[in-house]
């Protein structure tokens, strides 16, 4: 009798206040992804281009990058947690805000003018208030102050070793944990 | 007293720390001799060439039962002190934690980032995120010194500096002013500017900062990052050597 096929475990992963650099570094995990692909399906990701999580079926890990920016952050993270058993904030904006958060001490609509008003060398300009842009929050936020978050994976981005080593300890279905020289706020 | 060993000297005295004897010399605080005896209790505001400030609480231990400040709390020959135990490094994960959401700690554009004694000590007890809504508070920077940057978005209120410049120096350049949420640190001059005081980059207090408050102009990345100072070693390896 052959082994029964072991299910895959369904993966979504997203940017929302964040560069890619996340992404860039989990690509960085080079041969592992072999590995990796024998263990998970990817769901919603820039990966696949599939545009919404959860459509075929509940995932089992959700990894999302950046912080939240505006309100299409916020809704994106919450149809996150909503379709994924354990969410993992991955990267510096993820966790605290990051670069993105530097702007909080600014006051917003100051800003909008300035950069597209105002500014040095803008000629004409008028803020962009298309139905179709999301509004910016406030202040950047990190994830776990919207929603709760099981796992973080701090870093600029996180190397790939860290990013490996909290995938496989996941996929073990153990606790994640990161030693010297694996965890980073840098 | 022989660094590295937790055997009392002949004749000495000795208290125990996390069951293993510790010697100590009369007049020493508890976190003077366990660091002497190669042992690490977390510490932010303690510096062995200064007066204890016992502020930071991170080197809170128990002794006979009762939380107290190793860096103000004089040993004594008998005591029973616990500091390496899970109750007490996640109640000093969580101080750490609110200290990085009250200020601006952003690691990754930071030029003290490797050198820093709070993500070192951060790493140390596994920080894995900030926990606590983030401040994000308003704090202009001081780049009027031609020498010394000042970024305020990093202070933790350890008063290494104010200690530094006033015992040191002699000078009294810094101060804390304002009380609990308003706590911050000054600038002892007219104008309330760095360049204004007489502050000078050779002074003990330019030099003693444990974050990435006074910074050294014209440096920045000098020393690339994965070569610095908690890279190498954590910190709670770095300090029994006796480098702090």
């Amino acid at each position: 009798m052959s082994d029964p096929v072991k299910k895959k475990l369904r993966v979504a992963t997203t940017s929302l206040a964040g560069c890619f650099g996340c992404h860039m570094s989990f690509l960085d995990i080079d041969e592992r992804l072999f590995a990796l692909l024998e263990a998970v399906e990817f769901d919603r990701s820039p990966l696949t281009d599939i545009k919404t999580v959860g459509a075929a079926g509940m995932c089992d890990i959700g990894i999302v990058e950046g912080g939240l920016c505006n309100a299409e952050n916020v809704h994106v993270l919450r149809e996150f947690r909503k379709h994924c058993r354990v969410l993992v904030a991955i990267g510096a904006c993820a966790v605290n805000g990051g670069l993105p958060a530097q702007r909080n001490h600014l006051e917003l609509g100051a800003m909008l003018e300035e950069i597209y008003h105002a500014g040095h060398g803008v000629a004409r300009g008028t803020i962009p208030n298309d139905p179709e842009l999301p509004l910016p929050l406030d202040k950047v936020h990190p994830l776990h102050e919207v929603v709760q978050i099981d796992v973080f994976i701090p870093g600029c981005p996180p190397s790939a070793d860290a990013i490996w080593a909290v995938l496989t300890d996941l996929l073990a279905g153990r606790a994640p944990a990161l030693g010297h020289g694996l965890l980073h706020y840098d | 007293m022989t660094t590295g060993t937790f055997q009392p000297a002949e004749g000495g005295q000795a208290f125990t720390l996390d069951g293993r004897a510790v010697p100590f010399a009369a007049g020493q605080t508890i976190i003077q001799a366990a660091l002497a005896a190669g042992a690490y209790i977390p510490h932010l505001c303690h510096h062995p060439e200064f007066k204890p400030h016992g502020s930071c609480k991170l080197c809170t231990v128990k002794v006979n039962g009762r939380q107290t400040a190793a860096c103000t709390m004089q040993a004594q020959a008998g005591m029973d002190v616990e500091s390496d135990t899970p109750e007490l490094n996640d109640e000093r994960r969580a101080l750490v934690q609110m200290l990085f959401v009250e200020g601006n700690h952003f690691c990754p554009s930071c030029e003290k980032s490797g050198d820093c004694r709070l993500q070192a000590t951060a790493y140390d007890l596994g920080m894995m995120s900030p926990h606590y809504d983030h401040f994000y508070p308003s704090r202009p920077l001081d780049a009027s010194h031609p020498d010394v940057l000042l970024d305020f978005n990093r202070c933790i209120l350890c008063s290494l500096c104010v200690r530094a410049s006033r015992e040191v120096d002699g000078k009294s350049v810094f101060g804390l002013s304002g009380r609990g949420i308003g706590a911050h640190l000054i600038v002892n001059s007219r104008s309330g500017r760095l360049a204004d005081s007489d502050f000078s980059a050779a002074d003990k207090a330019a030099s003693v900062c444990p974050v990435g408050v006074i910074l050294p102009k014209r440096r920045g990345f000098a020393v690339p990052i994965g070569e610095r100072t908690y890279d190498a070693a954590p910190i709670s390896e770095r300090d029994v050597r006796g480098v702090s």
